[in-house]
């Protein structure tokens, strides 16, 4: 590729021609617009990139070899700080999990609740990601409003587990307490301002030309390639594939909601924007009826060797004590076997394969990372896009390193 | 529920009968085990016939250095036309954790294949670049082993 | 204006002060972190910047990227040992005066990860100011954390030179183990490096502290 001077007026000299060399770029581990610490290597022509490779595993926290070191309940708190940005969702991939091999059955209160609260994570997880890849791209104002919603979320979340960003709500055989008073008033709330600021967000930047114009027709990926390099989510669906596993293989009763997919046909940064854009309103919909079907009943298994007992009960009756005492402190044995259970966590098909030997501690957990997979597919999404381009498709990806690295 | 996914392995067994070892049923999951010399042969099988396009996983696992065979990698496929799920497994032994790379049947493998090397030591026949993903390039050993302490050998200090 | 007027009006032209109230005032004032996010802690350190926790009225006003601008590093996150070479490059790269804050328990001691792959705690790879508990810590808790470390500010003194002198910083690093790309001249400088690296390492002692109990 050569940069032709060839229509300089006559009297110009060119005494320097351009390299003809590549050049490589370390888009280090300390970056910020990298969403974590992810290494690429670029290698370049000019401002064209010829080819980018993703170095991970600067973020590798040895998760699945300690789930072999802890009891299933403990495990729980380990699976917050993989996605953290979807705390929640990790946390309800790990129990479901769990809870196949158990084969528990989980009461109706129980299962509203944690699509409530999934809900509301992904729309958390995608303000995150709003914000975010807005303030790679050079607009700074989103990232200010979308984490003042996120604020809203957070304190909801807080309301109802203790913690902002790694809840650990969710316990095998239903959750860890019962919603606390005034609950429904703090998400109705939100519920209500919400619009709003999804107004503000397109106002500013979906109807932006400048937007338009860095986002589409880059990184483009084909329906055919994004399939065979196995992306979920809202990558997938922006390539015009209708996949999302809450339809497909709902759980959680998710069969008895009423949203819609979002799918768009380009396969480039401005389809996967769109889709995650639309996703906000769909998620913003399943939350409101989840909020209505929320009905006084038991937030926990009927299983009393695996299901830690109430406050109350454990103080009251010698039974619950007994089955307090040793589910803490012996755990409780899993039937042998393996189970593989994916979820839609809000960055596309997050899979857990766990298998048991029939012991308190599982024998292997793996967990199928969406980022992990989509990030694979980056050098493919990058070829012959300049080096803000690049910017723009990681942003597009939407990763987190903590799930990459696990 | 898993009746389509017994059609599927009754159509691979018309297809390629010697590769599968044992077909087992559980927890509502249908796995195929299968022989590790034949494993492209079965993947592309039900890729090309039964419409598995996509791989959504693939993990190893260590069953411990007393058993044998030590090694299984698991092979989670998905049909985005069937919406069916079926797992396929190979088991290695330790002194032969060697399988054939499957990155010709679906490219997502790659990165996958490659944490599996890295973690646990299996060796993927034909991969484009198999080196190791998440642990440091200069790291000793395969951490996922379950030979390998958890704390590690030696505490990291610069001071 | 309205302070000018009030205050300075009854000054005289020349104020006699002490010089360390003055630098250690003016250091503090205008502490800029530099964006050492790794993991959970760095999206509780974008909360503290955003608007609910404004960082920035305690003179944290930007983020910068360059370490070579940055007086304060936050390690907020887990920092695992591919990473520990090049959080000791970010933080030779750092202009004195410098001052490091550990942000979230991972980063004090490890955290809940006590394994293989972590380095437990921060200070084994650089020098630590102040340390912040928590998992994550909640932005109260950083913005008290820069607190603390304003008031640690003006206990300094300018007398004490903190050069880091250049050799330690180029020895502490093993070779080998800072990213390169393939293909290029410092990749065949680093070959050369790891060739000259003597020390051995002991590879078939588990460490010491397994004999505690992990659950």
């Amino acid at each position: 590729m050569s940069t032709a001077l060839t229509d300089l007026p006559a009297n110009i000299d060119v005494t320097d021609d351009a390299l003809e060399s590549q050049m490589t770029l370390s888009m280090g581990p300390q970056h910020p617009s990298t969403h974590g610490v992810l290494r690429l290597d670029l290698r370049l022509d000019g401002e064209l990139v010829i080819k980018a490779i993703p170095d991970i595993g600067y973020l590798h926290t040895g998760m699945e070899k300690l789930f072999e070191y802890k009891k299933y309940q403990q495990g729980i708190v380990i699976t917050d700080r993989m996605d953290y940005l979807n705390p929640l969702g990790n946390n309800l991939a790990y129990v479901m999990a769990a809870e196949k091999l158990l084969g528990l059955e989980i009461p109706e209160r129980a299962q509203t609740i944690r699509v409530l609260m999934c809900e509301l994570q992904r729309i958390a997880s995608h303000m995150v990601w709003f914000g975010t890849s807005c303030l790679d791209m050079g607009a700074m104002t989103p990232f200010w409003f979308t984490f003042k919603e996120r604020e809203k979320i957070l304190n909801i979340i807080e309301s109802a587990s203790g913690g902002r960003m790694t809840p650990s709500y969710f316990r095998i055989g239903g959750l860890m307490m019962d919603l606390p008073a005034g609950f429904e008033n703090r998400v109705k709330q939100f519920l209500d301002n919400f619009p709003d600021a999804l107004n503000t967000f397109d106002t500013l930047i979906t109807g932006n030309t400048i937007w338009q114009n860095r986002t589409k027709g880059v990184g483009i990926i084909s329906r055919e390639d994004a399939i065979s390099w196995g992306l979920t989510g809202p990558c997938l669906r922006g390539c015009g594939v209708e996949l999302d596993l809450r339809k497909v293989n709902p759980y959680t009763s998710y069969e008895t909601y009423d949203f819609d997919i979002p799918v768009e046909p380009d396969g480039d940064v401005w389809s996967r924007f769109k889709v995650r854009m639309r996703e906000l309103t769909e998620s913003y919909k399943i939350v409101q009826q989840a909020l209505e079907r929320l009905k006084p009943g038991p937030i926990k298994a009927d299983a009393p060797k695996v299901v830690l007992p109430d406050r109350d009960d454990m103080r009251k009756h010698m039974d619950s004590l007994i089955h307090h005492f040793l589910i803490v402190a012996e755990g409780f044995n899993v039937p042998e076997g393996e189970v593989y259970l994916p979820i839609e966590a809000s960055k596309g098909e997050l899979g857990v394969y766990m298998k048991s030997n029939g012991g308190p501690k599982p024998e292997r957990v793996h967990f199928r990372g969406p980022s992990f997979v989509n990030l694979a597919a980056l050098p493919v999404m990058s070829e012959g896009e300049m080096v803000a381009d690049v910017v723009a498709i990681i942003g597009s990806l939407d990763i987190v390193l903590g799930e990459i690295d696990r | 529920m898993t009746e389509k996914l017994h059609g599927f392995v009754e159509k691979l067994k018309e297809n390629i009968a010697d590769a599968i070892v044992d077909v087992v049923d559980a927890f509502g999951e249908v796995t195929v085990i299968v022989a590790p010399n034949s494993i492209v042969g079965v993947c592309e099988s039900l890729r090309d016939h039964s419409q598995f396009d996509m791989l959504a996983d693939l993990c190893g696992a260590d069953r411990g250095p007393e058993d044998d065979p030590r090694f299984e990698v698991n092979y989670h496929l998905f049909s985005t036309i069937h919406y069916q799920r079926l797992r396929l497994k190979v088991l290695l032994s330790e002194d032969d954790a060697r399988v054939r790379t499957v990155t010709n049947v679906w490219k997502t493998a790659d990165w996958h294949e490659r944490e599996t090397f890295d973690l646990l030591g299996i060796k993927f026949d034909g991969h484009p670049d198999l080196r190791r993903i998440l642990l440091p390039s200069d790291f000793d050993g395969h951490a996922l082993r379950k030979d390998y302490p958890l704390r590690g050998y030696e505490p990291y200090s610069m001071n | 204006m309205g302070l000018e007027n009030t205050l300075f009006e009854s000054l005289p032209d020349v104020v006699t002060v002490k010089l360390d109230a003055v630098v250690n005032w003016a250091r503090k004032s205008s502490l800029w972190p530099a964006t050492f996010g790794l993991a959970c802690c760095a999206i509780e350190m974008m909360n503290t910047v955003s608007a609910r926790n404004d960082l920035s009225r305690f003179g944290a006003e930007t983020f910068r990227a360059s370490p070579r601008q940055a007086d304060v590093m936050i390690v907020s996150g887990r920092v695992s040992r591919k990473m520990a070479p090049v959080l000791r490059r970010i933080y030779d790269q750092m202009p004195e005066p410098k001052w490091v804050i550990s942000m979230g328990a991972c980063a004090t001691s490890g955290g809940v990860f006590d394994n293989y792959a972590i380095v437990q705690g921060v200070d084994k790879v650089v020098p630590v100011d102040i340390y912040v508990p928590g998992c994550p810590p909640r932005p109260e808790m950083l913005v008290h954390a820069i607190t603390m470390l304003q008031e640690k500010i003006m206990k300094e003194s300018v007398k004490d030179r903190r050069d880091t002198f250049e050799p330690e910083s180029r020895e502490s690093l093993v070779p080998g183990t800072l990213p390169v790309t393939e293909g290029t001249a410092l990749e065949r400088e680093m070959e050369v490096e790891v060739a000259q690296d003597q020390t051995s390492r002991p590879y078939s002692v588990p460490s010491r502290h397994e004999r505690r109990r992990s659950s």
